[in-house]
């Protein structure tokens, strides 16, 4: 079990999607206005998340190569489909709220990203519970965004009153830059945090240890691991041919992060 | 045998300016106008002034004692943007507004992107704008004599008459330091016979605006619509105090003028076609974020590399 717990965590903190990834930065920054939408995005996010990783990874056999990503996307879409017909028919408000960003989630790219990355490569317990984290991630950092600009912008949380009457909202938070101005202030917060701990991200054994399926470019096992030379925690997992263009590609980005 | 030699690299002319001396003037400038504003609109204006000042030579302090950086207030540059938050907020705003704009400024526009010489815009007016965008309401009232009144912008943009003896002299509603244009050049001729401030900036700003304003405006060429348009709002106090911004203006010549037509011409768009009556801070901040650019392609030819 332990192994499944490990991409759990690995999305909710090592790797967050949101503060960590800086991945599907769309939604974030367009539907947090208030607690509940961050929540409502991030819960259907994780829907599709979960569903599209189970069902690529039981498929990823059958899927060639060549022809991957319009297959992952044609399984995504679907996924997007019928949660959003779930969402008209039974919150519709929820429906209203988030409009355009719904059918948007299919170019989602934490979805994409993980289906690319983990769940055509791993099994489809493990693809679960990363989708699950990934997903868990992503939703209580959009709440989190959302709370606070809820909170600053019209002085009420998950729609109940906090301050009194008399707080005059800054409404700035409620509007496009108060969203800038959240998410950096997280970013370095945590970012703060970590360099307090004084351990670069991922060394911990707080990863899962499968370099191959990792987006953390900042993490040096992982630049080990994908160099050919064995890192400490790095298993070593069964390569394959198609990733390994992409993967060139991001290791030269590393090596050059390296020199410099 | 083994002494060491102070070898420095250029540039090797020095200056007796300072960055402290060069803050000193510009405060010294916006004094005739901070000074009308305060007998203008009284004693509120002046605690407006005090308390932003104040927060943000604090703020400054609290960050780069709590950052463990060298602590920078000695420059007065955060004096000179509480300043100038000031002089741009009407006088009867509350008070905790203009603190939170002054640790805004400071804060987030100034030290967060590294402090003095690498904020990407003007902190004074980025505390402005987010303000205006915060507290519309309040940011627009203007209380002149007891009673809220439509600064002479509003008025003639609504096609009503303004005397224009009491624009000049500042007689009129509006933010504290905005209103007296001839406090304002009093301060600016001081900044330009000190060579402060290049003349360039302010010059091609307010050319550009007027033929923005003459050719779009549907009023034609009428002088005293186009004198009111000048002195009315924060055109005067913006071209001469805030667009030249060091670090937040282009250093190459020709980029100087770049910077200023567009100026003028966004200024002349939020006047005439946006829903507001003014527009100079936006149109600044938004001119602000494309020096990078007009920088990139003005660089100047070094010497013997002309003609292609």
């Amino acid at each position: 079990m332990n192994k499944n717990i490990k991409p759990l965590i690995n999305g909710l903190i090592t790797e967050n999607p949101t503060f960590v990834l800086m991945l599907g930065m769309c939604p974030t920054l367009a539907v947090t206005t208030s607690a509940v939408n961050g929540l409502g995005m991030g819960l259907t996010t994780t829907a599709v998340l979960v569903l599209s990783n189970v069902f690529i990874s039981v498929l990823r056999k059958l899927i060639p190569d060549s022809v991957r990503i319009p297959a992952f996307i044609v399984v995504i879409a679907s996924f997007v489909t019928i949660v959003e017909m779930l969402l008209q028919a039974y919150i519709p408000s929820l429906y209203a709220a988030l409009g355009i960003y719904i059918p948007l989630i299919v170019v989602n790219c934490i979805i994409l990203g993980r289906a690319e990355a983990f769940a055509s490569k791993n099994g489809v317990v493990a693809s679960m519970f990363d989708g699950i984290g990934m997903g868990l991630g992503f939703t209580i950092a959009l709440t989190l965004i959302g709370c606070v600009r809820e909170l600053l912008g019209s002085g009420k949380l998950f729609e109940v009153r906090i301050f009194p009457e008399a707080y005059v909202p800054l409404t700035i938070f409620i509007l496009a830059p108060g969203a800038f101005f959240v998410l950096a202030m997280f970013v370095a917060i945590l970012n703060r945090i970590r360099m307090g701990k004084g351990r670069p991200l991922g060394k911990g054994g707080n990863c899962d240890a499968l370099c191959e399926g990792c987006m953390n470019t900042a993490c040096m096992e992982r630049t080990r691991s994908l160099n050919g030379e064995k890192g400490d925690s790095g298993k070593d997992t069964p390569k394959q041919e198609a990733p390994a263009v992409q993967d060139n590609k991001e290791k030269a980005d590393n090596t050059e992060k390296e020199e410099a | 045998m083994n002494e060491l030699k102070h070898v420095s690299s250029n540039p090797h002319i020095r200056s007796n300016m300072s960055t402290q001396k060069i803050m000193l003037l510009v405060i010294a400038s916006l004094l005739p106008a901070a000074g009308f504003g305060i007998w203008n609109f009284g004693a509120g204006a002046l605690v407006l002034i005090l308390i932003c000042v104040g927060t943000c030579v604090l703020t400054e302090f609290l960050y780069t004692k709590g950052m463990k950086k060298a602590v920078t207030i000695s420059d007065l540059s955060a004096a000179v943007t509480g300043l100038l938050l000031a002089l741009n907020l009407p006088s009867n705003l509350p008070w905790w507004m203009a603190v939170i704009g002054s640790v805004f400024a400071i804060l987030i526009a100034k030290e967060l992107f590294g402090g003095l010489g690498q904020n990407f815009m003007n902190p004074a007016l980025a505390g402005r704008c987010f303000l205006m965008i915060c507290f519309a309401a309040h940011m627009t009232d203007f209380v002149y004599d007891g009673v809220s009144s439509a600064t002479p912008l509003m008025l003639i943009r609504q096609g009503n008459n303004v005397s224009l003896i009491d624009m000049i002299i500042g007689r009129i509603p509006g933010t504290i330091g905005e209103t007296s244009v001839i406090a304002l050049m009093l301060g600016a001729v001081l900044l330009i016979v000190t060579g402060v401030i290049d003349v360039r900036i302010p010059f091609t700003y307010i050319v550009t605006f007027l033929i923005f304003i003459g050719l779009f405006s549907r009023r034609g060429w009428d002088p005293g619509y186009l004198i009111a348009e000048l002195c009315g709002g924060g055109l005067m106090l913006g071209a001469f105090f805030m667009a030249t911004d060091y670090v937040t203006s282009p250093i190459t010549s020709r980029g100087r003028y770049i910077y200023g037509i567009i100026l003028g011409v966004l200024t002349g768009i939020f006047r005439i076609f946006s829903s507001s009556a003014e527009g100079v801070s936006f149109a600044i901040i938004i001119s602000n974020l494309l020096v990078p650019l007009i920088e990139l392609v003005t660089v100047p030819k070094c010497f013997g590399k002309g003609g292609e």
